[in-house]
């Protein structure tokens, strides 16, 4: 389904990624950890060219992303995503962040685009909440509506960016459920992320980044086992500290 | 004090240049409806242009802007309406008024915009191009309306201030309501008529301007 190759991306003389090879199953869940600085966001934002490739390649579905001749407007809506920041429109309430993709890119009448993004918003709990504009919710609140803004155009894969590190740990909690359900369901999706209890219970692999390359990737049980890679054990201790 | 009443706040005067005041307002009306748009949409233009990729685009319009700022605006219009007709081009004083003002204010709503335009977080534009729309629709649907909504007090302001620059069209000889009430005073050697054309553009302006201090109030500005 996304198929990465030799991904290198350099910013001026700083190479932020050295060569990524990474493969994404359908359905799978692919969580990235790593510390600061390893390259791991700035390889989800390649993967929908949020930022722009040095070399390599990236196939989504077999297309070609990085192609001049691939459509990226028709390609990104597949390639849905979640930011930190969130990123919601502020002057649009709930129902209207996720019903203006729903309009302008796919053309649905404002009864059907309605119609998907309740339902969208039913799946993240907060139907309750779709007259309410982005100052009116709490973070988690926020995150998750701009989680259904991103699952209403049915993407064949969702990358989240660290969804939950601007979040207080009780309000993570609502955006960490909604995502595992969202796994249960069967989406396929990458997540750059801290939560290590969410990797273990949720992810099928997951995948240590330093200094711009893969260090090991493999299944929750090895990565955060006795079997982890010198390096691995050493974040995961740092990080517990 | 009877002398200071007779000469300013004559009501038989005022009432008789009431009917050519009222239709200098009009006028006055009409250049606003000509120029505000004309501004409002130039100046947009402006400042997406000055965000151009272009160097060249972005050069042109810094110095176009520059010179239009420093320039007064009643040069502008005196430049325009005996200068053009040198190089052939005879325009009426109306559309000398327009051009001049279109051209003045453009450049001052530009400015606006353009900080409106810095005020929304690259975030918004992610966000946006994530789905899938278009450069030109996150602009539209998403980056515009917060921008406009972020620097409507400095809109409203300027508008503001382009109703009162239309007086300068006295100067051309556009029958709006300055001249009107000065023809009037001209007339009746009385001042009057410009009292009264005064507490037109205050009744005009005043709620505006109140309304411009409500709203930066609530926004906190």
């Amino acid at each position: 389904m996304l198929d990465i190759r030799a991904l290198r991306k350099t910013f001026g003389a700083v190479e932020v990624l050295k060569g990524i090879d990474l493969k994404v199953a359908r359905q799978e869940l692919v969580f990235i950890i790593g510390p600061s600085g390893s390259g791991k966001s700035t390889l989800l934002r390649c993967m929908n060219r949020l930022e722009e490739p040095s070399d390599g390649s990236i196939f989504v579905d077999g297309v070609d992303l990085l192609s001049p001749k691939t459509d990226i407007n028709l390609m990104r809506r597949k390639l849905g995503m979640v930011f930190q920041s969130f990123n919601l429109y502020p002057h649009k309430n709930a129902l209207g962040n996720v019903t203006l993709a729903l309009r302008k890119v796919l053309r649905k009448s404002a009864a059907e685009a309605e119609a998907i993004a309740m339902a969208a918003l039913d799946r993240v709990g907060l139907k309750e909440k779709a007259g309410n504009f982005p100052s009116q919710l709490s973070g988690g609140q926020q995150q998750r509506v701009a989680i259904a803004r991103a699952i209403a155009l049915e993407p064949t894969v969702l990358l989240f960016d660290e969804p939950t590190s601007a979040l207080d740990p009780e309000l993570a909690g609502s955006v960490l459920a909604a995502m595992g359900d969202l796994k249960k369901a069967g989406m396929t999706m990458v997540v750059v992320s801290h939560e290590m209890r969410f990797a273990r219970d949720f992810a099928d692999r997951v995948v240590f980044m330093e200094n711009g390359e893969v260090v090991q990737d493999g299944p929750p049980a090895v990565l955060f086992g006795p079997d982890a890679h010198p390096r691995v054990k050493a974040f995961l201790s740092e990080l517990s500290h | 004090m009877d002398a200071i009443l007779q000469q300013f706040f004559n009501l038989d005067i005022m009432a008789q240049a009431a009917p050519l005041v009222f239709r200098g307002l009009g006028m006055t009306l009409l250049v606003c409806c000509a120029v505000i748009p004309l501004g409002l949409v130039g100046g947009l233009l402006v400042a997406l242009g000055s965000r151009s990729h272009s160097r060249l685009l972005r050069g042109l319009l810094a110095g176009l802007i520059d010179l239009l700022r420093a320039l007064p605006p009643l040069v502008l219009l005196i430049a325009i309406s005996a200068g053009l007709p040198f190089a052939g081009i005879r325009l009426s004083p109306f559309a000398c008024v327009t051009l001049a003002l279109f051209l003045n204010t453009s450049a001052y709503y530009g400015e606006v915009y353009r900080a409106g335009l810095e005020s929304v977080p690259h975030g918004q534009w992610e966000a946006a191009r994530c789905t899938g729309m278009t450069a030109w629709q996150t602009l539209v649907h998403v980056v515009i309306p917060q921008a406009v909504r972020n620097v409507l007090p400095d809109l409203v302001s300027n508008t503001v201030e382009v109703v009162k620059l239309t007086s300068l069209a006295s100067v051309v000889a556009l029958p709006e309501m300055l001249y009107s009430a000065d023809m009037a005073r001209s007339v009746t050697f009385n001042s009057s008529p410009i009292v009264l054309a005064a507490l037109i553009y205050l009744a005009l302006l005043w709620p505006v301007v109140r309304l411009m201090s409500r709203l930066e109030h609530r926004l906190g500005t």
